[in-house]
């Protein structure tokens, strides 16, 4: 079977339908080996307790710039190879995406209050991750203004490509500016500066809230299937209703 | 297990991704619901796709 008839929406479903259960079965079990681990793991020397709040916070960060850098990969099938599912993939990932740095601000801020003295400051790290969520919102916003899907994906294809420059800037924001946030710890040169009692609950957390992701991903991309397949009887049904003229 | 001084941030932060999780759970788990539903009311007004209908 060639792999462009894997991505036909009808196919999908089929696919889609038989690895969602298993995907979900595997998804809750790394929750709950990520919350055993995340419970067990000792206090940081100087955060304390606090430290907890990482194993949510980094993970909700990377997923949140993750799920931009997908919308960004499906904006590029969308304009350039007008994939069918291109658009369906970009516009299921966005409300997602917009959760998990939703998540990544709360528990920053909360994690900012007893270590920094402060829920917030306008520092590069902080103000590109809130412009980040404000982006999502935007291309929410740009699905729900425009009534015709393939139009709403080609403006939409085009905000986010223009919005992916925010990405870097966010990685690198702890590096090119002067910021109260602590630069990167994990994915760095020379490896990880984090002791492997705290990394691995961290990493483990990370690989849950991925699956979660791409679980929530797979079953949203369904129902924007089905969605435009309502769309297309329902508009069907107009046409031939009595008085229709068609 | 003792969480310290902070516990209050550390408990808020967990109540809030678990908040997070379930709403998304539920929003997905609804719609699924609501474009089934759709699609079934329309199938049973004999409004079905070309592909539907040729096969």
């Amino acid at each position: 079977m060639p792999l462009i008839d894997l991505a036909n929406p009808t196919r999908y479903l089929q696919l889609s339908g038989r690895a969602l259960p298993w995907l979900i079965a595997i998804t809750a079990a790394a929750c709950v080996a990520g919350l055993y681990l995340t419970a067990n793991a000792p206090d940081d020397y100087q955060q304390g307790a606090t430290v907890k709040i990482m194993f949510i916070h980094v993970p909700a960060a990377w997923l949140g710039m993750f799920g931009w850098a997908m919308m960004s990969a499906a904006a590029l099938g969308t304009l350039v190879w007008r994939h069918p599912l291109a658009d369906v993939a970009a516009k299921a990932a966005a409300p997602i995406g917009a959760a998990f740095t939703f998540l990544c601000l709360v528990t920053g801020s909360l994690w900012g209050r007893p270590m920094w003295g402060t829920y917030w400051v306008w520092d590069a790290r902080l103000t590109s991750v809130l412009l980040l969520f404000l982006m999502y919102l935007g291309v929410i916003a740009l699905w729900r203004t425009v009534e015709d899907p393939s139009r709403a994906a080609r403006a939409a294809a085009i905000l986010t490509l223009v919005g992916a420059i925010n990405l870097p800037i966010i990685k690198w924001s702890v590096d090119w500016w002067n910021t109260l946030h602590q630069p990167a710890s994990v994915i760095k040169m020379g490896g990880p500066a984090i002791y492997s009692t705290i990394l691995i609950p961290l990493l483990v957390m990370a690989i849950a809230f991925t699956l979660l992701f791409m679980t929530l991903h797979v079953a949203a991309m369904r129902n924007e299937i089905l969605r435009r397949r309502v769309r297309t009887l329902m508009l069907m049904q107009a046409q031939t209703a009595p008085g229709s003229g068609a | 297990m003792n969480l310290g001084p902070h516990a209050a941030f550390i408990v808020a932060s967990y109540a809030i991704a678990a908040a997070v999780v379930a709403v998304l759970i539920g929003w997905i788990a609804f719609d699924n619901r609501a474009q089934r539903r759709n699609l079934a009311r329309l199938e049973a007004h004999g409004v079905t796709r070309r592909s539907e209908n040729s096969a």
